[in-house]
């Protein structure tokens, strides 16, 4: 497809839609794509330190581009090697999601770019020295911070483009990270002409813990647990997504009934994801009533989720090729008096507001964003369906059966607080229609693949008999071996396409994740949504956007 | 047995106490709480807010976010090396008599980040009356938790007195 282009581009194709392109080339290739094919929508940046590779690579470096085209139908990964003191070209100005995700890239690897707006640290603090995800920086070696950035450097700029030379007439307020309405642990910093917020700037990685590190230092196993605290509201569907990335790479498929099973469990947590941000959403807005009927149903799906999985949070239920153990005898019933919950504090909820004139004010033709720029941002789920953008991971890349399904996906008009807010109502309609069709057809038999170098062995064999314990103890060992080679897959998680690109050596443990979390392009578009707007609308803004740090900030 | 005048016109309608206990219940009774919510256990703190485990059978459900008006602090969650001196500062900003829970295995030891960004537990920065565990703690463990503290505040002349004599060194503390 490349060689299409009118500009010469030295690259080489690996796979279908993998290339190879040189660095000085890139950034020509990307603008092609997206001039001539298409490819509008943002999906990752990742980088790779290529040092402990089993496999010498010709430099140490790589920088890989994932892109999808207007259909969402084809996905196209770039990769160019580099060395530390090459200079990338900032795509910045073609897409306007890459310019955190630069950001990122030059805070955990050290890799610069030409022409980048703002390029500073974004993840780790401002006193950080040197670079975490690079391999010969060691994983405990922490940093005091002594100091919060004043985030001025980025301001004045701002406010300079607004046409303020001084600022002795605006007052500047942060709201977070620690403020009842920054949602965990956000920070925006806004300069404000009475309550008019004339200019925000937003400072994220207040909750990075290291996802990424950890993962390279961990086998594929133990890394569910960590993907439990990324989006902590729905750990289920991050299990879920993590688990089908690998088993993708693994090249195994589960048996049928484990893959409703997923379904069900992963539509029930969508549903759970969705009542939090909603509950909280209307909180901020003053609604409190709304909370405690949004809320309630809620504990009755933990309660749920703790008798299945022995956790209300953080259930770690999934496993690589499958899940630790079959739905419990009288599942369906509790499920059912959960969905009934759901339901009724859903219509309570939305008796309140469907016709209040003061809900409608307050979230209608707020916080705008137009389906196009969405799209570059690289927006996705609710938040982009709530422009009015179709698409939605289980439709356009069906997995687990979606396809055969009866859904429908929820679209919003004017992408305002209160198309997202009204698209995560019907999300939870749709999502208790899935599950009411996965019950009814679930297949009995086996739940797990069956194959000994991938799931741990039946507890009964490990305690009688020899070939048992030697499974178990090579898996956990040594981790389940996932055969090299970088892959690239996604579901789509509450917030939107969850996505995990993984480059194995093929060990038991992955060289390299890279999460491409929803919300970090949701985040990014903040400061430019809530410019001109009220300060009270972009509390709205924030949790409409439903922003999870841990998912965020990973 | 000698009756004293306050009780022959009084009856039963009159309790004679110390001022420091009088206060002292009073507090126990209403605690004033500043979530320092950051991840995960901040969720599960939400449902010790809500209906089901209902924190206000203790008194102390006036949720407060400004630390000038709360003299409970809640640190739930992973606090990173970025985050601490914002943790200190509110911590700083809080009055006496002042308690500190430290809820879910991030906030108490850093949990199973032991890594490069997040602090091995927040009594590196500041001092803390009690550890809940749990990752995420279950809403009925916030609860004990909470009942600790009010065990301690209930005598609090003793454990304050022995509290203020060890001097607390963190590793912002210059």
């Amino acid at each position: 497809m490349l060689s299409e282009c009118d500009k010469k581009i030295e690259f080489s194709k690996t796979e279908n839609n993998r290339y190879i392109v040189k660095l000085k080339d890139m950034k020509n290739a990307i603008k092609f794509l997206k001039r001539e094919k298409n490819y509008n929508f943002f999906v990752d940046i990742a980088a790779i330190d290529y040092l402990d590779f089993k496999e010498h690579k010709e430099k140490r470096f790589a920088i890989i581009y994932l892109l999808k085209d207007d259909k969402f139908d084809n996905l196209i990964i770039l990769k160019a090697y580099l060395d530390e003191d090459e200079i990338i070209d900032s795509i910045s100005d073609i897409y306007k999601g890459a310019n955190w995700c630069e950001r990122e890239v030059w805070d955990q690897y050290g890799l610069k770019f030409k022409d980048h707006p703002n390029l500073k640290r974004i993840l780790n603090h401002k006193e950080f020295i040197g670079h975490p995800l690079r391999k010969d920086y060691p994983i405990t070696k922490g940093q005091l911070c002594t100091k919060t950035d004043d985030l001025m450097d980025e301001m004045t700029p701002r406010l300079k483009a607004k046409g303020y030379e001084n600022h002795d007439d605006l007052m500047f307020l942060n709201l977070g990270p620690a403020h009842p309405a920054s949602h965990g642990t956000i920070r925006t910093f806004v300069a404000l002409d009475g309550e008019n917020i004339q200019s925000a700037v937003s400072e994220i990685g207040y909750l990075h813990r290291g996802f990424e590190k950890s993962c390279e230092n961990h086998t594929y196993n133990q890394i569910i647990p960590y993907t439990d605290r990324l989006n902590y509201c729905s750990a289920i569907l991050n299990n879920i997504a993590f688990a089908h990335t690998v088993e993708g790479m693994l090249g195994v498929e589960l048996p049928q009934r484990g893959q409703f099973i997923r379904v069900i469990i992963g539509e029930l947590s969508r549903i759970i994801d969705h009542l939090v941000c909603l509950a909280a959403n209307l909180v901020d807005m003053g609604a409190l009533t709304n909370y405690w009927y949004l809320y309630n149903p809620r504990e009755t799906a933990y309660h749920l989720l703790s008798k299945l999985t022995g956790a209300r949070l953080t259930n770690s239920y999934m496993r690589i090729g499958g899940m630790t153990h079959d739905l419990y005898d009288g599942f369906e019933d509790d499920l059912k008096e959960c969905i009934k919950d759901v339901q009724k504090g859903m219509d309570d909820s939305l008796s309140l507001i469907e016709h209040n004139r003061i809900f409608q004010d307050r979230a209608q033709n707020i916080g705008i964003i137009t389906a196009e720029d969405a799209i570059n941002r690289g927006w996705s789920g609710p938040n982009l369906r709530a422009c009015g953008v179709n698409y939605d991971v289980r439709v356009n890349h069906p997995y687990y059966f979606y396809d055969t399904f009866d859904f429908d996906v929820a679209l919003g008009s004017t992408g305002d607080v209160y198309d997202r807010m009204m698209v995560r109502f019907e999300e939870i309609r749709q999502s208790i229609k899935i599950i009411h069709q996965a019950m009814k057809v679930l297949p009995k038999g086996k739940y797990n693949i069956d194959d000994h170098s991938i799931i741990f062995p039946a507890k009964k064999n490990v305690y009688s008999n020899i070939e048992g314990l030697m499974n178990q103890f090579k898996l956990v060992t040594e981790g389940v071996k996932v055969p090299s080679g970088e892959y690239y897959s996604s579901i789509e998680a509450a917030n939107g396409e969850l996505g995990f690109y993984i480059a194995s050596d093929g060990s038991g443990t992955p060289y390299r994740v890279k999460v491409r979390p929803p919300c970090f392009y949701a985040m990014a578009a903040l400061p430019d949504m809530i410019e001109g707007e009220m300060i009270a609308d972009a509390v709205l803004d924030l949790g409409s956007l439903n922003i999870i740090a841990g998912e965020l900030d990973r | 047995m000698a009756v004293t005048t306050e009780e022959v016109i009084f009856g039963d309608s009159v309790i004679t106490t110390k001022l420091d206990s009088a206060i002292a219940w009073a507090r126990e009774s209403s605690m004033w709480p500043y979530i320092f919510g950051t991840a995960c256990c901040a969720i599960e703190f939400m449902s010790v807010a809500s209906s089901k485990f209902d924190i206000s059978r203790f008194g102390a459900e006036v949720v407060r976010f400004s630390p000038r008006q709360a003299d409970l602090l809640i640190i739930a969650g992973t606090v990173s090396y970025k985050q601490a001196p914002i943790l200190k500062r509110i911590y700083e900003q809080m009055t006496e008599p002042k308690w500190v829970m430290s809820a879910g295995a991030c906030a108490c030891s850093g949990g199973f980040y032991d890594n490069y960004t997040t602090l091995q537990g927040i009594d590196e920065i500041i001092p803390v009356d009690v550890y809940i565990a749990g990752c995420p703690p279950r809403p009925e463990a916030f609860l004990e938790g909470l009942m600790q503290i009010q065990k301690l505040q209930a005598k609090p002349t003793k454990y304050l007195k022995k509290r203020s004599k060890q001097e607390f060194k963190g590793k912002l503390d210059a």
